[in-house]
């Protein structure tokens, strides 16, 4: 079943385009991972999913549904179906790495609190923080601090999860727990769109690798395809360069 | 010397305590009430014109008009506006009321820039979060940012709460009995001026004293990172 599609969204940064005619489908259960040179539009593609910057053209559908990203209801639909993982982590800093993952469960859909918290205990523990459920965000390595926006994530229960080059801003040795995390999303089946700058990871778990530049949607296709037979010679170039060192 | 010791317990008498004390209180009351209001309308003019809250570019240029023009207008000269803007208006209003409408609007201009600083000071990227939850922008403020902003917010805000209970007493040039009101009357009744300026003094300093404690007491009450252990 298909997930998403999106068929010729652009977006712009004022006059700037940022992002022109982008097609993908994704279907249910699929994880597509985006790569492309810095400026080439990945993170942007994702901040107009959730709706943190309007498209100019184009559109969305989800689920079946096509979404007016002008309509507040329609935003809160897509944000119900969608969750993002940014690459700063995003954590609230005057919260508990807990608190962070139940605020939006109890304050925007208002279920009950004590249901949400032992959610919430399970997903933290499902990333490996279980006994970090009290710290604060600034108490918290890069790697336990995006585990944690992961878990906040999930709380949402989404259809969809987005990650933004969630491991970019990590020291390298704590880039492993994160990657394991998404492995486990990956294996239990979730839908992701995967911004990433980490070639072996995407090459292991991506179904199909789209290729961006300036903006463009360069060439999609099977991770294989794109690392060891590009077509066109962006991709090659890019991809050569990237795997060199 | 001997004329100071002489006239102090005719000074202190009991009249003259319910006077002063008199006073104190319209200093305090006008500084509260001014400072309060002040501060809660500030409060309403930077969230106003905070562009991950509303929209709307009315509102947003309506709050720097206020605050920009507000902010740069001397004490006296607005007491000076608000009391012939009330007589123009034809309300009948006490003298007390002219002063603590003008503290309550020069307040809201500075604590709308002390607010906007604090609100600023919070990376946007908290705001990215919340509203990609489907957090409103009123809910996000409340939640996630404010509580963030408090220790940005309360130093400059209290800072200037404080000058402003030293600028009431400006008020005494319309004639509210407020701390240096007293103090002229006082010496008008012939007491020594450094008798009765030293009292008000006294008083002034208390007032300015309890409020930088009140000030510190709020800072470690809203720090956002007061539960944890040690």
């Amino acid at each position: 079943m298909t997930q998403l599609v999106i068929d010729r969204l652009s977006a712009a940064y004022g006059a700037t385009p940022v992002l022109q005619d982008v097609d993908l489908t994704v279907e249910r259960g699929e994880i597509v991972s985006v790569i492309g040179p810095s400026g080439s539009g990945k993170s942007t593609l994702l901040r107009v999913l959730v709706g943190l910057l309007l498209p100019v053209a184009g559109t969305v559908t989800v689920a079946g549904h096509k979404v007016d990203y002008r309509s507040r209801r329609d935003l809160r639909a897509v944000r119900d179906r969608i969750a993002i993982v940014f690459q700063q982590y995003n954590l609230f800093q005057n919260m508990t790495a807990l608190r962070n993952v139940t605020i939006a469960p109890t304050v925007v859909k208002r279920r009950a609190p004590a249901e949400v918290t032992a959610e919430a205990e399970t997903l933290l523990a499902k990333v490996g923080l279980a006994d970090k459920t009290k710290s604060y965000p600034d108490q918290l390595s890069g790697g336990q601090q995006q585990r944690v926006a992961i878990a906040r994530a999930l709380a949402l229960k989404p259809e969809v999860l987005l990650l933004d080059e969630v491991t970019s801003a990590l020291d390298p040795e704590l880039v492993g727990e994160v990657l394991d995390t998404i492995r486990l999303l990956a294996r239990e089946g979730m839908t992701m769109l995967i911004v990433s700058h980490e070639m072996g990871f995407v090459r292991e778990v991506a179904d199909r690798v789209l290729f961006m530049a300036d903006g463009r949607v360069v060439e999609v296709g099977r991770p294989k395809q794109i690392f060891d037979e590009p077509q066109a010679a962006r991709t090659r170039d890019f991809v050569s360069r990237i795997l060199r060192h | 010397m001997d004329r100071l010791l002489e006239e102090i317990p005719r000074f202190f008498n009991y009249y003259n305590m319910i006077f002063i004390g008199q006073a104190f209180f319209y200093t305090t009351a006008m500084s509260f009430i001014g400072c309060t209001v002040g501060f809660a309308a500030g409060f309403g003019l930077a969230v106003m014109r905070h562009e991950r809250i509303f929209r709307s570019l009315v509102l947003r240029l309506l709050a720097i008009t206020y605050t920009e023009i507000f902010r740069r207008i001397p004490f006296l000269v607005k007491l000076m506006v608000v009391f012939f803007a009330f007589q123009l208006s034809g309300l009948e209003v006490s003298m007390f009321t002219v002063a603590v409408t003008t503290v309550a609007l020069s307040a809201a201009a500075f604590a709308s820039e002390n607010v906007r600083a604090g609100l600023e000071s919070v990376h946007d990227n908290q705001w990215d979060a919340a509203e990609a939850m489907n957090m409103g922008g009123l809910t996000a403020l409340r939640r996630v940012v404010l509580p963030q902003s408090w220790p940005v917010i309360i130093p400059p805000s209290m800072t200037y709460s404080v000058g402003l209970v030293k600028s009431t007493s400006i008020a005494s040039q319309i004639g509210v009995l407020e701390l240096t009101y007293a103090a002229k009357v006082m010496t008008n009744k012939g007491f020594s001026a450094f008798l009765c300026y030293g009292t008000i003094l006294v008083l002034y300093f208390v007032l300015c004293f309890s409020l930088n404690r009140f000030a510190a007491w709020l800072e470690t009450r809203l720090d956002p990172t007061r539960h944890r252990p040690a």
